[in-house]
């Protein structure tokens, strides 16, 4: 990297950093560390809503899937992530908000129960802390295989074998800074600049590679057709890159997986749930939908336009050695086995494609210095912003539903702003240990990734009855999410994708199979689809078992016994309905576009 | 809170785009090869220069009136 990068660069932290100083004062209470005194602006919070959820893994993953899939990854957006904010903006935030509750968790103590609620705090801050490390190992690995350090590590004469070290110490100092400084508004706040600053690093790249492949046309012609549709072959799992049927594509990530996701983690809910009002709050899932849907270009295309340039020996990149690994296809160079040196090769023995290193070396491959520190301040905000999202959902869940309500009720207010602060301390050394234990134990990850597919997936069933249905108890709640759980761990177990080994991948049960997958992702679907269904009917059999909670609890909490919202006086494409509307046409043509 | 997130999202897109444009303007032209030919670094460090400004503009005129609503008269 050139000076000009590292200026950039360093611009970008001090900002970051100084938000946190600037707000260390408007820090009074534990309502102002973990909810951001609730007063921040709907578009404020709409930002951060679809920022902290951005994390580099999003960006990395997102440009790697439209190399490998095309253009229907954008099914992760239109079809697995739309739909949900507008329901839990037009649904389900009126109960989030208007209730007393403070967290997620805290929402199901007072609707189901306390063990209901135990179950959800304790599953949630352990994946906080493990998805944060794991995004904090994923960014060292970056500046280790970009080899962004490697110039001034050389110039100190410090060892390249400490360049991973560095980097998770210095992210992880950055984050915990501001976090710990100004809490919630602080994440909030560096999520806008986060935001703006992932869209100023990735719009001139999206734009440049265009023009290099002759636009959407131009891009048409390079690749082939099951690049360039997302619906077209999607009849049958066999007929499209993803290698899922439709059914399964909108029942299990449209509906199971993307609502348990947007409408019941407490990451992006706490979001809204820093709104100023009411329709802030709605809104606040509204307002970031419109740039969600529009992130395909900036995420997805760079990855697409990787993959359909001519195979070249790429320019060289002043100070970064990343360009110089064998060519692949495009300027998507060919995986490398750590441990042999040579290219990584599949079951067919054919080598694989580092598809993460597409966003990387499209950002080397355009970018001169200064606007290449751009990108890669960037790609650094989108880590941040990702990773400050689970600091502050963890230390509140921690703070409010296990602190609080296990350990030490009725402390002083001050005590509890005291215990936010040091569970950030604490939050971010676990994350910098599992940053460490990502990097020794890979297995282990990948099966922790795993539990928490199997925990995730009920849950919006119980969400949907807690909230829609007045007689579903504690009883059927808790014991709807451990049979949903248990659901999905045994269809997991019990099936494999098309030409894996049993073990990580399912089949581990060691009963035979009773399903084979065309694809991985599909079994993934359709395991969330069946753990869904199990804690759905789990759920209301034994909600009819046992006593039917008191109405007069459940008001503010349940639909039905709830007055609507009242509607303050707002211009109408400020309303959350219209704002709806217009939201869902916008993605239905989207999908006709991009058919 | 007494502190409008547009004023520090102004600040520090109109230096980013100040320091772009600047760096773009002095190099020669050889640099511009990888993009296109495209000087990427003036044009889009006059974009983000230009909504730097506009962001700041509004932040500086949120807080002005923000602080007139909490100052007591006099």
């Amino acid at each position: 990297m050139a000076g000009i990068d590292w200026l950039i660069l360093s611009l970008y932290i001090v900002f970051v950093v100084g938000i946190g100083f600037a707000l260390k004062s408007s820090m009074k209470t534990s309502t102002d560390f973990f909810l951001a005194g609730r007063a921040i602006p709907a578009w404020v919070c709409g930002l951060a809503f679809i920022s902290a959820n951005l994390g580099a893994q999003e960006v990395i993953g997102m440009g790697a899937s439209g190399a490998k899939y095309g253009i229907a990854t954008s099914h992760f957006y239109w079809v697995g992530a739309i739909p949900a904010m507008v329901f839990v903006g037009i649904f389900m935030m009126p109960f989030y908000y208007g209730s007393r509750a403070r967290s997620v968790p805290e929402y199901l103590r007072l609707r189901f129960d306390e063990k209901t609620r135990g179950l959800n705090a304790i599953s949630f801050a352990i994946m906080t802390v493990f998805s944060s490390g794991i995004s904090m190992y994923a960014i060292a690995k970056l500046v280790q295989t970009l080899h962004v350090l490697d110039g001034p590590f050389q110039r100190f004469g410090i060892s390249s074998s400490r360049i991973f070290d560095f980097a998770i110490l210095i992210s992880a100092v950055i984050v915990l800074a501001y976090t710990f400084l100004g809490g919630l508004s602080s994440a909030i706040y560096n999520e806008v600049v986060q935001f703006f600053l992932i869209v100023a690093g990735f719009l001139p790249l999206t734009w440049i590679g265009l023009k290099n492949v002759g636009g959407w046309t131009g891009l048409k012609a390079r690749l082939d057709p099951s690049f360039t549709h997302s619906w077209v072959g999607l009849g049958h799992a066999h007929t499209n890159r993803l290698g899922v049927e439709w059914f399964g594509l909108v029942m299990g990530l449209g509906f199971v997986l993307s609502f348990g996701y947007w409408c019941t983690d407490f990451l992006v809910v706490q979001r809204a749930m820093a709104a100023k009002s009411m329709s802030a709050a709605r809104r606040t899932p509204l307002i970031g939908a419109v740039p969600k849907m529009l992130f395909p270009a900036l995420v997805i295309l760079p990855g697409l336009i990787a993959i359909a340039l001519p195979t070249q020996p790429a320019v060289p990149n002043a100070n970064l050695a990343v360009m110089a690994q064998p060519q692949g296809q495009g300027i998507i160079p060919y995986k490398v086995d750590a441990n042999s040196g040579k290219p990584a090769l599949d079951k067919d023995g054919k080598p694989q494609l580092d598809y993460d290193l597409a966003v990387p070396n499209m950002l080397l491959h355009y970018f001169p210095p200064g606007m290449l520190g751009l990108g890669l301040t960037a790609l650094l905000a989108s880590f941040m912003s990702g990773m400050a999202g689970n600091v502050t959902a963890f230390n509140t869940v921690w703070t409010y539903d296990i602190y609080q309500s296990y350990i030490r009720p009725n402390a002083t207010d001050e005590h509890y702003l005291w215990m936010g602060r040091v569970a950030t301390v604490f939050g971010i050394t676990f994350s910098i240990a599992a940053a460490y234990m990502a990097n020794r134990f890979n297995n282990i990850m990948d099966m922790l990734q795993l539990v928490f597919a199997f925990v995730n997936a009920p849950l919006f069933a119980t969400f949907l009855l807690g909230m829609f249905w007045k007689r579903a108890t504690g009883h059927g709640a808790f014991s709807g999410l451990l049979s949903g759980t248990a659901a999905a761990a045994v269809h997991h177990g019990l099936t494999l994708p098309a030409g894996a080994a049993a073990g990580i991948k399912g089949g581990w049960l060691g009963l035979g199979l009773v399903h084979t997958y065309p694809s991985e992702m599909a079994q993934n679907f359709w395991t969330a689809i069946y753990a869904w269904t199990t804690c759905f009917l789990v759920t209301i059999f034994v909600s009819l078992l046992t006593r039917a909670p008191e109405e007069g609890k459940l008001v503010g909490l349940v639909y039905s016994l709830t007055a609507r919202p009242e509607e303050e006086p707002l211009a109408w494409y400020a309303r959350p309905a219209p704002l709806a509307i217009i939201v869902l046409s916008a993605t239905v043509l989207l999908n006709i576009i991009f058919w | 809170m007494n502190l409008d997130i547009r004023l520090p999202i102004g600040i520090l897109f109109s230096l980013l785009g100040g320091i772009l444009a600047g760096y773009g303007l002095l190099g020669d032209a050889s640099r511009n090869e990888q993009s296109l030919g495209v000087n990427l670094n003036v044009g889009w460090g006059f974009v983000l220069l230009v909504f730097g400004l506009v962001m700041f503009v509004f932040g500086r005129r949120a807080m002005r009136e923000a602080g007139r609503k909490t100052a007591p008269r006099s």
